[in-house]
């Protein structure tokens, strides 16, 4: 096999002959930094996970269990401290059963959350791939301004906006119906700045090429962009879905009835009445996002990676 | 010639308004008329507007003590939040770099609380922070004194450490994202100079890293808005002050029907985020530059 030498170690063997730098000898490994590397990232690990161990752990006690437990936690008056306990005395399917069998409540309200979360996403999802690809590659009329203005609208907080969108709904006709927590939230600026980021680092010559080849607009996005940024769109799909799992606030504004309440809404609400149940239901609430994650955590770095590179 | 190529030119424009038109159009009903409506109410007073009245509404609003509590605490949870999260997801980024076995894993469980749903872990934080919980009962098995989490200005750490766990993992991946591009020549040139590893951090990485470290501020930003969910489960609609945010402040006149008020806190904060992102703008092409 041919050596290759890097221009710097000619340069540096040349230094080196004329006495200008020091010759480097290979340094002993010090494996010391390692070690204490490692021991920091276990620990950062296992703070990070602890809150979702300790949910899963704990949804395996009995009701009762529970209450016995962390009565004194939840009411606040306890002379005695809870105690940190992970492992249930008995393993019970109890709060399962309680959740899932028992009654039909947190099923219904789970398909129905999950039906308005792959409907915004999914909406999310169109909007911002078009809008992305024409930001990072087509020439529009005030585009720095546009996008700026996008920044500063992704950075506000979703309370600004519900007033004024309850009107709007409320003109439309929307209020009380599904539409309604599906619209404002697929038009929501982040998806269409992150494709626009993931789209940029795209070079123009494979478009160009591609148009070469006699490729119209959209087949560019589908056969070219969307490939190579499959990372960001899976993204995208991720984070508008969990933002959307969490909603809180949109429903208690734009829906009155009660009964069309979301998962998250509802667990909420069901939390202050019988925290027995409550490990169970941060699971049940934690189950489509774990499966999504599961499947698509490569895809989520490399995505978030994506946005990054310029 | 020239002709063909104005011609393609004003075609390719024109499919860049297409593209963007369902994106422009929803923003602008869904986000901008909306803001439109609230800088009418901001200076009208009763019902769908019906009197102008200047700035009196801004007087009240900032003279009112809740909107300056609610201020203060949302600059001070973004300014200590983001600074925090932004230093140490650079820290972790960089000792990632040093390519320890298992990071790719790392990296994976760093990102599992951003996807996270509260209501997961809302039950966690208060068994372990409630008056009576878990993090009181170890500081009493230690002899330390106990403290309240939840209700006391301690809250604020409480809420500032739920946000660092949330959104540090999305940080970690950007950084690293742009530390792995930075070209392995530039350190192996910097270090045949004589460049110690500080000097190498501050002259090479650094200014490389401007971009990304621009996002992550900006993300940084959006997920502390979403921190309100967290300061809403830990201390409801009237939280203890330290954790009464601006959002708090939104939620709570929406309540009274005080749009108004709303309007104008709405509009302050607005400013405030176009402030710091053309700052932020400024800062970034400034490094690019030199």
């Amino acid at each position: 096999m041919k050596k290759h030498y890097s221009n710097k170690q000619v340069i540096f063997s040349r230094k080196l002959a004329q006495g200008r730098a020091k010759p480097q000898f290979p340094q002993k490994t010090n494996y010391l930094p390692q070690v204490l590397a490692a021991a920091f990232f276990l620990l950062l690990g296992a703070l990070v996970l602890l809150p979702a161990i300790y949910t899963l752990c704990n949804s395996f006690m009995s009701p009762s269990e529970i209450r016995q437990y962390y009565a004194a936690a939840i009411s606040q008056d306890g002379e005695a401290a809870s105690a940190f306990h992970l492992i249930p005395d008995t393993f019970s399917l109890e709060g399962y059963y309680m959740v899932f069998l028992r009654s039909t409540d947190y099923l219904m309200k789970f398909w129905y959350s999950l039906f308005l979360c792959i409907a915004i996403s999914a909406g999310q999802i169109f909007v911002s791939v078009l809008g992305g690809f024409a930001f990072a590659k087509y020439p529009i009329p005030l585009k720095k301004g546009i996008f700026f203005l996008l920044m500063v609208l992704m950075m506000m907080p979703v309370q600004v906006t519900l007033v004024p969108n309850y009107i709007i709904l409320d003109g439309l006709g929307l209020i009380d119906s599904w539409l309604a927590l599906i619209l404002p939230m697929t038009f929501l600026p982040f998806g269409t700045i992150f494709m626009a980021q993931v789209f940029q680092g795209i070079p123009d010559e494979i478009l160009d090429a591609a148009k070469l080849d006699g490729a119209g607009t959209l087949q560019i996005l589908f056969r070219v962009m969307a490939p190579i940024g499959k990372g960001g769109i899976i993204s995208v799909f991720l984070l508008s879905f969990v933002d959307a799992w969490n909603m809180v606030e949109q429903p208690i504004t734009f829906l009155r009835d009660i009964l069309r309440y979301p998962l998250s809404v509802f667990l909420a609400s069901v939390n202050q009445v019988n925290f027995e149940l409550s490990f169970v239901c941060g699971v049940l609430a934690a189950l489509p996002i774990l499966l999504l994650f599961f499947f698509f955590h490569e895809e989520l770095a490399q995505g978030i990676e994506l946005s990054g590179v310029k | 010639m020239k002709g063909r190529r104005h011609l393609l030119e004003r075609r390719k424009k024109l499919a860049g308004m297409w593209l963007a038109a369902p994106a422009l159009l929803g923003t602008c009903l869904f986000f901008l008329l909306p803001f439109a409506i609230c800088v009418r109410y901001s200076f009208t007073f009763g019902v769908g507007g019906a009197f102008f009245v200047g700035f009196r509404n801004y007087k009240d609003v900032f003279s009112s003590y809740a909107f300056q509590l609610a201020a203060a605490n949302t600059l001070r949870f973004l300014a200590v939040g983001v600074t925090l999260n932004t230093a140490l997801s650079f820290f972790t980024a960089l000792l990632i770099k040093k390519g320890l076995a298992g990071s790719r894993l790392f990296r994976y469980i760093l990102l599992l609380p951003l996807v996270l749903p509260i209501a997961s872990v809302v039950m966690v934080v208060q068994v372990f922070f409630a008056n009576a919980g878990i993090l009181n009962h170890w500081l009493v098995s230690i002899g330390v004194p106990i403290a309240q989490w939840l209700e006391g200005p301690n809250a604020f750490y409480v809420l500032l450490g739920l946000y660092l766990w949330k959104s540090f993992g999305y940080s970690v991946v950007l950084l690293l994202s742009g530390l792995n591009v930075i070209p392995e020549e530039y350190y192996q040139t910097a270090a045949i100079e004589g460049a110690g590893s500080i000097q190498k951090l501050v002259s090479i990485t650094l200014p490389m890293m401007v971009p990304h470290l621009f996002l992550t501020v900006v993300m940084g930003i959006v997920n502390a808005f979403k921190s309100y969910r967290e300061a809403f489960l830990i201390g409801g609609k009237h939280p203890h002050d330290s954790i009464y945010m601006v959002q708090h402040f939104l939620n709570n006149n929406f309540e009274n029907l005080n749009y108004q008020k709303l309007s104008v806190a709405s509009i302050m904060l607005f400013l405030v985020l176009l402030v710091i992102l053309c700052g932020l703008y400024i800062f970034q092409n400034r490094y690019r530059e030199e």
